[in-house]
Protein backbone atom coordinates (compact mmCIF):
# COMPACT_ATOMS: atom_id res chain seq x y z
CA UNK A 1 0.00 0.00 0.00
CA UNK A 2 2.50 2.50 0.75
CA UNK A 3 4.44 1.47 -2.22
CA UNK A 4 1.61 2.00 -4.60
CA UNK A 5 0.80 5.08 -2.51
CA UNK A 6 4.49 6.52 -3.05
CA UNK A 7 4.14 5.02 -6.75
CA UNK A 8 1.04 7.72 -6.87
CA UNK A 9 2.27 10.51 -5.39
CA UNK A 10 5.64 10.52 -7.46
CA UNK A 11 3.09 10.37 -10.70
CA UNK A 12 1.32 13.39 -9.54
CA UNK A 13 4.66 15.05 -8.23
CA UNK A 14 5.58 14.22 -11.81
CA UNK A 15 2.84 15.42 -13.62
CA UNK A 16 2.89 18.62 -10.85
CA UNK A 17 6.67 19.48 -12.06
CA UNK A 18 5.99 20.27 -15.69
CA UNK A 19 2.73 23.03 -16.12
CA UNK A 20 1.72 25.59 -18.36
CA UNK A 21 2.66 29.53 -17.64
CA UNK A 22 -0.60 31.65 -17.74
CA UNK A 23 -0.22 34.48 -20.09
CA UNK A 24 2.08 37.04 -18.82
CA UNK A 25 -0.06 40.37 -17.49
CA UNK A 26 0.38 42.56 -20.67
CA UNK A 27 -1.19 45.87 -22.12
CA UNK A 28 -0.79 47.28 -25.37
CA UNK A 29 -2.02 50.95 -27.12
CA UNK A 30 -2.68 50.03 -30.52
CA UNK A 31 -3.04 53.29 -33.53
CA UNK A 32 -4.06 51.35 -36.81
CA UNK A 33 -4.63 52.80 -40.38
CA UNK A 34 -5.11 50.85 -43.72
CA UNK A 35 -5.28 53.83 -46.56
CA UNK A 36 -5.41 51.89 -49.74
CA UNK A 37 -7.72 52.08 -53.07
CA UNK A 38 -9.99 54.92 -51.73
CA UNK A 39 -10.84 53.51 -48.17
CA UNK A 40 -9.08 54.55 -45.07
CA UNK A 41 -9.69 52.75 -41.66
CA UNK A 42 -7.98 53.92 -38.27
CA UNK A 43 -8.58 54.22 -34.94
CA UNK A 44 -6.67 53.34 -31.43
CA UNK A 45 -7.07 49.84 -29.76
CA UNK A 46 -6.25 48.92 -26.78
CA UNK A 47 -5.60 45.54 -24.28
CA UNK A 48 -5.25 44.81 -20.53
CA UNK A 49 -4.06 41.19 -19.66
CA UNK A 50 -4.01 40.65 -15.83
CA UNK A 51 -4.13 37.20 -13.79
CA UNK A 52 -6.06 36.77 -10.57
CA UNK A 53 -5.19 34.01 -8.22
CA UNK A 54 -2.29 32.51 -10.12
CA UNK A 55 -4.67 30.34 -12.12
CA UNK A 56 -6.99 32.78 -14.91
CA UNK A 57 -5.78 35.00 -16.74
CA UNK A 58 -8.89 37.87 -17.65
CA UNK A 59 -8.10 40.07 -20.68
CA UNK A 60 -10.27 43.05 -21.74
CA UNK A 61 -10.12 44.50 -25.55
CA UNK A 62 -11.61 47.95 -26.99
CA UNK A 63 -10.97 48.27 -30.77
CA UNK A 64 -11.91 50.93 -32.82
CA UNK A 65 -12.21 51.32 -37.33
CA UNK A 66 -13.22 54.57 -38.69
CA UNK A 67 -13.96 54.09 -42.26
CA UNK A 68 -14.32 56.45 -44.73
CA UNK A 69 -15.04 54.64 -47.97
CA UNK A 70 -14.27 56.07 -51.28
CA UNK A 71 -13.84 52.67 -52.94
CA UNK A 72 -14.11 51.31 -56.89
CA UNK A 73 -17.86 50.21 -55.71
CA UNK A 74 -18.83 53.07 -53.90
CA UNK A 75 -17.52 55.64 -56.64
CA UNK A 76 -19.10 54.13 -59.70
CA UNK A 77 -22.05 52.67 -58.00
CA UNK A 78 -23.75 54.73 -54.82
CA UNK A 79 -21.99 57.38 -52.80
CA UNK A 80 -18.92 57.58 -50.12
CA UNK A 81 -19.49 56.62 -46.36
CA UNK A 82 -18.33 57.41 -43.08
CA UNK A 83 -19.06 55.07 -40.20
CA UNK A 84 -17.02 53.65 -37.13
CA UNK A 85 -17.01 50.11 -35.60
CA UNK A 86 -16.16 49.51 -32.14
CA UNK A 87 -15.30 46.25 -30.69
CA UNK A 88 -15.14 44.80 -27.34
CA UNK A 89 -13.76 41.66 -26.35
CA UNK A 90 -13.70 39.99 -22.85
CA UNK A 91 -11.55 36.75 -22.40
CA UNK A 92 -10.28 34.39 -19.66
CA UNK A 93 -8.15 32.03 -19.77
CA UNK A 94 -7.67 29.35 -16.85
CA UNK A 95 -4.70 27.17 -16.67
CA UNK A 96 -4.47 23.46 -14.84
CA UNK A 97 -1.59 21.40 -15.01
CA UNK A 98 -0.18 21.20 -18.59
CA UNK A 99 -3.51 22.44 -20.12
CA UNK A 100 -4.62 25.87 -21.28
CA UNK A 101 -8.30 26.69 -21.25
CA UNK A 102 -9.71 29.79 -22.36
CA UNK A 103 -13.28 31.23 -23.20
CA UNK A 104 -13.87 34.81 -25.38
CA UNK A 105 -16.38 36.52 -26.03
CA UNK A 106 -16.83 39.88 -28.59
CA UNK A 107 -19.17 42.11 -29.22
CA UNK A 108 -18.71 44.30 -32.77
CA UNK A 109 -21.44 47.26 -33.32
CA UNK A 110 -21.54 49.80 -36.54
CA UNK A 111 -24.69 51.47 -37.78
CA UNK A 112 -25.75 48.48 -39.74
CA UNK A 113 -24.27 45.64 -38.63
CA UNK A 114 -23.99 44.06 -35.31
CA UNK A 115 -21.48 40.78 -34.37
CA UNK A 116 -21.46 38.39 -31.26
CA UNK A 117 -19.31 35.52 -30.85
CA UNK A 118 -18.68 32.78 -28.52
CA UNK A 119 -15.47 30.82 -28.38
CA UNK A 120 -14.02 27.87 -26.46
CA UNK A 121 -10.32 26.86 -27.03
CA UNK A 122 -8.35 24.30 -25.54
CA UNK A 123 -4.62 23.35 -25.34
CA UNK A 124 -2.98 20.58 -23.71
CA UNK A 125 1.09 20.31 -23.40
CA UNK A 126 2.26 17.02 -23.68
CA UNK A 127 5.76 15.11 -24.59
CA UNK A 128 7.82 16.90 -22.31
CA UNK A 129 6.31 19.95 -23.18
CA UNK A 130 7.84 19.39 -26.85
CA UNK A 131 4.32 19.09 -28.47
CA UNK A 132 1.27 21.68 -27.90
CA UNK A 133 -2.03 20.44 -29.02
CA UNK A 134 -5.44 22.75 -29.21
CA UNK A 135 -8.77 22.35 -30.30
CA UNK A 136 -11.26 25.53 -30.32
CA UNK A 137 -14.96 26.36 -31.52
CA UNK A 138 -15.93 29.83 -32.51
CA UNK A 139 -19.98 30.93 -32.25
CA UNK A 140 -21.09 33.81 -34.36
CA UNK A 141 -24.43 35.51 -34.72
CA UNK A 142 -24.39 38.87 -36.77
CA UNK A 143 -27.90 41.47 -37.39
CA UNK A 144 -27.23 42.64 -40.88
CA UNK A 145 -29.21 46.00 -41.25
CA UNK A 146 -29.23 48.70 -44.11
CA UNK A 147 -28.67 52.63 -43.95
CA UNK A 148 -32.36 54.58 -44.55
CA UNK A 149 -34.07 51.07 -44.83
CA UNK A 150 -35.42 50.36 -41.13
CA UNK A 151 -37.74 47.44 -43.41
CA UNK A 152 -34.50 45.55 -44.36
CA UNK A 153 -33.31 43.18 -41.29
CA UNK A 154 -31.43 39.71 -41.73
CA UNK A 155 -28.67 37.40 -40.06
CA UNK A 156 -25.76 35.41 -41.02
CA UNK A 157 -24.78 32.76 -38.04
CA UNK A 158 -20.84 31.49 -38.00
CA UNK A 159 -19.59 28.16 -36.95
CA UNK A 160 -15.55 27.93 -37.26
CA UNK A 161 -14.13 24.91 -35.54
CA UNK A 162 -10.38 24.97 -35.98
CA UNK A 163 -7.60 21.99 -34.62
CA UNK A 164 -3.54 22.64 -34.63
CA UNK A 165 -0.14 21.30 -33.41
CA UNK A 166 2.86 23.18 -32.63
CA UNK A 167 5.71 20.97 -32.12
CA UNK A 168 9.74 21.65 -30.86
CA UNK A 169 11.40 20.02 -33.82
CA UNK A 170 14.41 20.35 -32.17
CA UNK A 171 16.87 23.27 -30.27
CA UNK A 172 16.19 25.83 -33.15
CA UNK A 173 13.24 24.92 -34.73
CA UNK A 174 9.78 25.43 -34.28
CA UNK A 175 6.92 23.82 -36.36
CA UNK A 176 3.30 24.05 -36.25
CA UNK A 177 0.00 23.04 -38.03
CA UNK A 178 -3.67 24.40 -38.35
CA UNK A 179 -6.40 23.38 -39.67
CA UNK A 180 -9.76 25.56 -39.51
CA UNK A 181 -13.18 24.42 -40.47
CA UNK A 182 -16.16 27.32 -41.23
CA UNK A 183 -19.21 27.54 -41.73
CA UNK A 184 -21.93 30.23 -42.57
CA UNK A 185 -25.47 30.89 -43.06
CA UNK A 186 -27.61 33.60 -43.09
CA UNK A 187 -27.01 36.82 -45.14
CA UNK A 188 -23.43 36.80 -46.59
CA UNK A 189 -23.50 39.43 -48.98
CA UNK A 190 -23.55 43.61 -49.11
CA UNK A 191 -27.34 45.25 -49.19
CA UNK A 192 -25.30 47.83 -50.68
CA UNK A 193 -23.45 46.52 -53.24
CA UNK A 194 -24.34 45.57 -57.12
CA UNK A 195 -23.90 43.06 -59.91
CA UNK A 196 -23.58 43.79 -63.79
CA UNK A 197 -25.75 41.36 -65.99
CA UNK A 198 -25.66 42.32 -69.60
CA UNK A 199 -24.21 45.29 -68.55
CA UNK A 200 -26.98 46.48 -66.21
CA UNK A 201 -26.57 46.93 -62.69
CA UNK A 202 -28.56 44.64 -60.37
CA UNK A 203 -28.56 43.92 -56.70
CA UNK A 204 -26.36 40.89 -56.16
CA UNK A 205 -27.27 38.08 -54.78
CA UNK A 206 -24.95 35.37 -52.98
CA UNK A 207 -26.02 32.11 -51.38
CA UNK A 208 -26.80 32.23 -48.15
CA UNK A 209 -24.86 29.40 -47.11
CA UNK A 210 -21.14 29.12 -47.18
CA UNK A 211 -18.27 25.87 -46.12
CA UNK A 212 -14.95 27.03 -46.13
CA UNK A 213 -11.59 24.74 -45.13
CA UNK A 214 -7.98 26.67 -44.19
CA UNK A 215 -5.21 24.76 -43.15
CA UNK A 216 -1.74 27.14 -42.63
CA UNK A 217 1.43 25.10 -41.96
CA UNK A 218 4.38 27.44 -40.45
CA UNK A 219 8.17 26.77 -39.89
CA UNK A 220 10.16 29.11 -37.35
CA UNK A 221 13.88 29.04 -37.21
CA UNK A 222 16.67 30.18 -34.83
CA UNK A 223 19.48 30.51 -37.05
CA UNK A 224 21.89 31.37 -34.32
CA UNK A 225 23.49 35.03 -34.60
CA UNK A 226 20.53 36.76 -32.38
CA UNK A 227 17.99 36.26 -35.50
CA UNK A 228 15.53 33.78 -37.02
CA UNK A 229 13.69 33.01 -40.07
CA UNK A 230 10.26 31.88 -40.74
CA UNK A 231 7.88 30.46 -43.57
CA UNK A 232 4.41 30.02 -43.52
CA UNK A 233 1.95 28.23 -46.46
CA UNK A 234 -1.65 28.56 -46.44
CA UNK A 235 -3.98 26.20 -48.53
CA UNK A 236 -7.69 27.57 -48.43
CA UNK A 237 -10.99 26.33 -50.29
CA UNK A 238 -14.77 26.62 -49.80
CA UNK A 239 -17.84 25.25 -51.53
CA UNK A 240 -18.23 28.98 -53.81
CA UNK A 241 -15.54 27.61 -55.84
CA UNK A 242 -12.78 29.68 -54.15
CA UNK A 243 -9.16 28.31 -54.06
CA UNK A 244 -6.39 30.30 -52.45
CA UNK A 245 -3.04 29.84 -51.47
CA UNK A 246 -0.87 32.37 -48.97
CA UNK A 247 2.99 32.21 -48.69
CA UNK A 248 5.13 34.43 -46.07
CA UNK A 249 8.91 34.48 -45.76
CA UNK A 250 10.04 36.67 -42.82
CA UNK A 251 13.44 37.35 -41.52
CA UNK A 252 13.98 39.01 -37.64
CA UNK A 253 16.77 40.27 -35.95
CA UNK A 254 18.10 41.93 -33.34
CA UNK A 255 20.23 44.91 -33.19
CA UNK A 256 21.82 45.53 -29.73
CA UNK A 257 19.98 44.73 -26.72
CA UNK A 258 16.94 47.22 -27.39
CA UNK A 259 16.30 46.68 -31.27
CA UNK A 260 13.96 43.41 -32.61
CA UNK A 261 12.93 44.26 -35.88
CA UNK A 262 11.01 41.99 -38.63
CA UNK A 263 10.65 42.20 -42.42
CA UNK A 264 8.81 40.11 -44.64
CA UNK A 265 7.13 39.10 -47.66
CA UNK A 266 3.50 37.98 -48.41
CA UNK A 267 2.25 36.67 -51.70
CA UNK A 268 -1.35 35.65 -51.35
CA UNK A 269 -3.55 34.19 -54.84
CA UNK A 270 -7.35 33.47 -55.16
CA UNK A 271 -9.54 31.95 -57.92
CA UNK A 272 -13.09 33.65 -58.59
CA UNK A 273 -16.47 31.40 -57.18
CA UNK A 274 -18.46 30.13 -59.28
CA UNK A 275 -21.37 33.20 -59.19
CA UNK A 276 -18.90 36.03 -59.70
CA UNK A 277 -18.76 37.98 -62.91
CA UNK A 278 -17.42 40.80 -63.92
CA UNK A 279 -20.01 41.52 -66.48
CA UNK A 280 -22.36 38.45 -66.56
CA UNK A 281 -23.73 37.35 -70.01
CA UNK A 282 -26.60 34.99 -68.73
CA UNK A 283 -29.09 35.24 -65.77
CA UNK A 284 -27.97 32.80 -63.24
CA UNK A 285 -29.87 33.06 -59.71
CA UNK A 286 -26.52 33.49 -57.93
CA UNK A 287 -24.35 36.55 -59.14
CA UNK A 288 -21.88 38.82 -57.63
CA UNK A 289 -19.23 42.00 -58.63
CA UNK A 290 -17.55 41.73 -55.41
CA UNK A 291 -14.15 41.89 -56.07
CA UNK A 292 -13.23 40.01 -52.51
CA UNK A 293 -14.86 36.89 -54.43
CA UNK A 294 -12.69 37.83 -57.92
CA UNK A 295 -9.34 36.09 -59.13
CA UNK A 296 -6.79 38.45 -57.74
CA UNK A 297 -3.54 38.32 -56.34
CA UNK A 298 -1.81 40.73 -53.60
CA UNK A 299 1.90 41.08 -52.64
CA UNK A 300 3.07 42.57 -49.45
CA UNK A 301 6.00 43.69 -48.28
CA UNK A 302 6.19 44.73 -44.52
CA UNK A 303 8.29 45.13 -41.86
CA UNK A 304 8.32 46.12 -37.94
CA UNK A 305 10.78 47.27 -35.09
CA UNK A 306 10.34 46.95 -31.27
CA UNK A 307 12.56 49.40 -29.02
CA UNK A 308 12.54 48.48 -25.42
CA UNK A 309 12.26 51.42 -24.28
CA UNK A 310 12.31 50.58 -20.42
CA UNK A 311 12.95 46.52 -19.02
CA UNK A 312 13.65 45.86 -15.55
CA UNK A 313 13.53 42.25 -15.30
CA UNK A 314 11.63 40.25 -13.33
CA UNK A 315 9.26 43.54 -12.83
CA UNK A 316 7.99 44.86 -16.25
CA UNK A 317 9.20 45.80 -19.70
CA UNK A 318 8.04 48.79 -21.94
CA UNK A 319 8.50 48.86 -25.67
CA UNK A 320 7.77 51.33 -28.80
CA UNK A 321 6.70 49.57 -31.85
CA UNK A 322 6.29 50.58 -35.34
CA UNK A 323 4.88 48.46 -38.36
CA UNK A 324 4.62 48.80 -41.97
CA UNK A 325 3.18 47.35 -44.92
CA UNK A 326 3.02 47.94 -48.48
CA UNK A 327 0.18 45.97 -50.30
CA UNK A 328 -0.07 45.36 -54.33
CA UNK A 329 -3.67 44.11 -55.02
CA UNK A 330 -3.65 43.08 -58.93
CA UNK A 331 -7.44 41.45 -60.12
CA UNK A 332 -7.40 39.98 -63.33
CA UNK A 333 -11.42 39.77 -63.94
CA UNK A 334 -12.60 43.07 -62.38
CA UNK A 335 -13.00 46.04 -64.45
CA UNK A 336 -12.38 49.56 -63.82
CA UNK A 337 -15.49 50.59 -65.81
CA UNK A 338 -14.11 54.44 -65.39
CA UNK A 339 -11.16 53.40 -67.77
CA UNK A 340 -11.86 49.84 -69.17
CA UNK A 341 -8.74 48.03 -67.96
CA UNK A 342 -8.47 45.81 -65.02
CA UNK A 343 -8.17 47.10 -61.79
CA UNK A 344 -5.39 47.25 -59.53
CA UNK A 345 -4.66 49.14 -56.52
CA UNK A 346 -1.80 49.76 -54.06
CA UNK A 347 -2.84 50.03 -50.01
CA UNK A 348 -0.27 50.94 -47.24
CA UNK A 349 -1.53 49.33 -43.91
CA UNK A 350 0.58 51.20 -40.43
CA UNK A 351 0.84 50.29 -37.05
CA UNK A 352 2.15 52.27 -34.03
CA UNK A 353 1.48 50.50 -30.43
CA UNK A 354 3.32 50.73 -27.13
CA UNK A 355 3.66 47.67 -25.56
CA UNK A 356 4.24 46.25 -21.71
CA UNK A 357 4.45 43.62 -19.66
CA UNK A 358 4.03 43.73 -15.64
CA UNK B 1 -15.11 16.39 -43.41
CA UNK B 2 -16.99 12.81 -43.80
CA UNK B 3 -17.37 10.90 -40.43
CA UNK B 4 -14.72 8.06 -41.79
CA UNK B 5 -11.96 10.40 -42.57
CA UNK B 6 -12.70 12.41 -39.35
CA UNK B 7 -12.29 8.13 -37.79
CA UNK B 8 -9.01 8.04 -39.70
CA UNK B 9 -8.12 11.54 -38.15
CA UNK B 10 -8.86 11.03 -34.67
CA UNK B 11 -7.49 7.07 -34.92
CA UNK B 12 -3.69 8.60 -35.89
CA UNK B 13 -3.98 11.17 -33.66
CA UNK B 14 -4.41 9.13 -30.92
CA UNK B 15 -1.82 6.23 -31.86
CA UNK B 16 0.63 9.19 -32.32
CA UNK B 17 -0.54 10.14 -28.90
CA UNK B 18 0.31 7.11 -27.12
CA UNK B 19 3.04 6.19 -29.45
CA UNK B 20 4.37 9.04 -27.19
CA UNK B 21 5.00 7.11 -24.29
CA UNK B 22 8.03 4.69 -26.20
CA UNK B 23 9.82 8.11 -27.75
CA UNK B 24 11.41 10.50 -25.18
CA UNK B 25 11.49 13.72 -25.73
CA UNK B 26 14.52 14.74 -27.54
CA UNK B 27 14.68 18.35 -26.64
CA UNK B 28 15.17 18.60 -22.92
CA UNK B 29 13.79 21.40 -21.05
CA UNK B 30 17.27 23.08 -20.26
CA UNK B 31 17.83 22.57 -23.93
CA UNK B 32 15.31 25.40 -25.17
CA UNK B 33 16.32 28.62 -23.75
CA UNK B 34 17.23 29.63 -27.81
CA UNK B 35 13.49 28.86 -28.27
CA UNK B 36 12.31 30.55 -24.89
CA UNK B 37 13.37 33.86 -27.23
CA UNK B 38 10.79 36.47 -27.81
CA UNK B 39 12.20 36.32 -31.30
CA UNK B 40 10.87 32.54 -31.29
CA UNK B 41 7.32 33.36 -30.79
CA UNK B 42 4.49 32.81 -33.74
CA UNK B 43 3.14 35.81 -32.35
CA UNK B 44 4.38 38.16 -30.58
CA UNK B 45 1.88 41.31 -30.17
CA UNK B 46 -1.76 39.90 -30.49
CA UNK B 47 -3.60 43.55 -31.14
CA UNK B 48 -1.30 44.25 -34.06
CA UNK B 49 -2.09 40.05 -35.07
CA UNK B 50 -5.50 41.10 -34.48
CA UNK B 51 -5.63 44.23 -36.59
CA UNK B 52 -3.40 41.94 -39.48
CA UNK B 53 -6.24 39.59 -39.52
CA UNK B 54 -8.77 41.89 -39.83
CA UNK B 55 -7.58 43.59 -43.03
CA UNK B 56 -6.92 40.35 -44.72
CA UNK B 57 -10.83 38.94 -43.80
CA UNK B 58 -12.30 42.10 -44.96
CA UNK B 59 -10.02 42.17 -48.59
CA UNK B 60 -9.62 38.31 -49.15
CA UNK B 61 -11.62 35.60 -49.72
CA UNK B 62 -9.46 33.31 -47.70
CA UNK B 63 -9.84 33.02 -44.22
CA UNK B 64 -9.35 30.87 -40.81
CA UNK B 65 -6.52 28.43 -39.72
CA UNK B 66 -4.40 31.52 -38.79
CA UNK B 67 -3.54 30.47 -35.22
CA UNK B 68 -5.43 34.19 -34.03
CA UNK B 69 -8.12 33.32 -32.29
CA UNK B 70 -11.35 34.50 -34.18
CA UNK B 71 -13.93 37.11 -33.16
CA UNK B 72 -16.76 38.94 -34.66
CA UNK B 73 -16.38 41.32 -37.24
CA UNK B 74 -18.34 43.06 -39.84
CA UNK B 75 -16.79 42.09 -42.63
CA UNK B 76 -19.45 42.20 -45.39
Amino acid sequence: MCRLTALLGGVFAAAGAHAVDLPEDRAELLYHAYTGGGVTANGPALLVRKSVLDKVSLQGTYYVDAVSNASIDVVTTASPYRETRTEYGLSADYVYRDSQITLATSSSKEPDYTANSVSLDISQESFGGMTTTSLGFTRGSDTVGKHNAPEFADYAKHWQYRVGVTQILTKTWIASANFEAIADDGYLQSPYRVARVFGAAVPENDPRTRSSRAMKFRLLSDLGHRDAVHADYRYFYDTWGIKAHTAELGYSRYFGDAILADAYLRYYTQTHALFYSDNAQQQTTYVSRNRQLGTFNSVGLGGKVAYALRKVPGSYDVKLNAGYQYVRFKFSDFTDIRTGNPYATNASVLQLYVSSTF
Amino acid sequence: MTAPRLFIAAALAAIATLSGCAIQPWVKPYERERLADPIMKFSRDSLAEKHNEHVRDVREGARGATGVQGGGCGCN
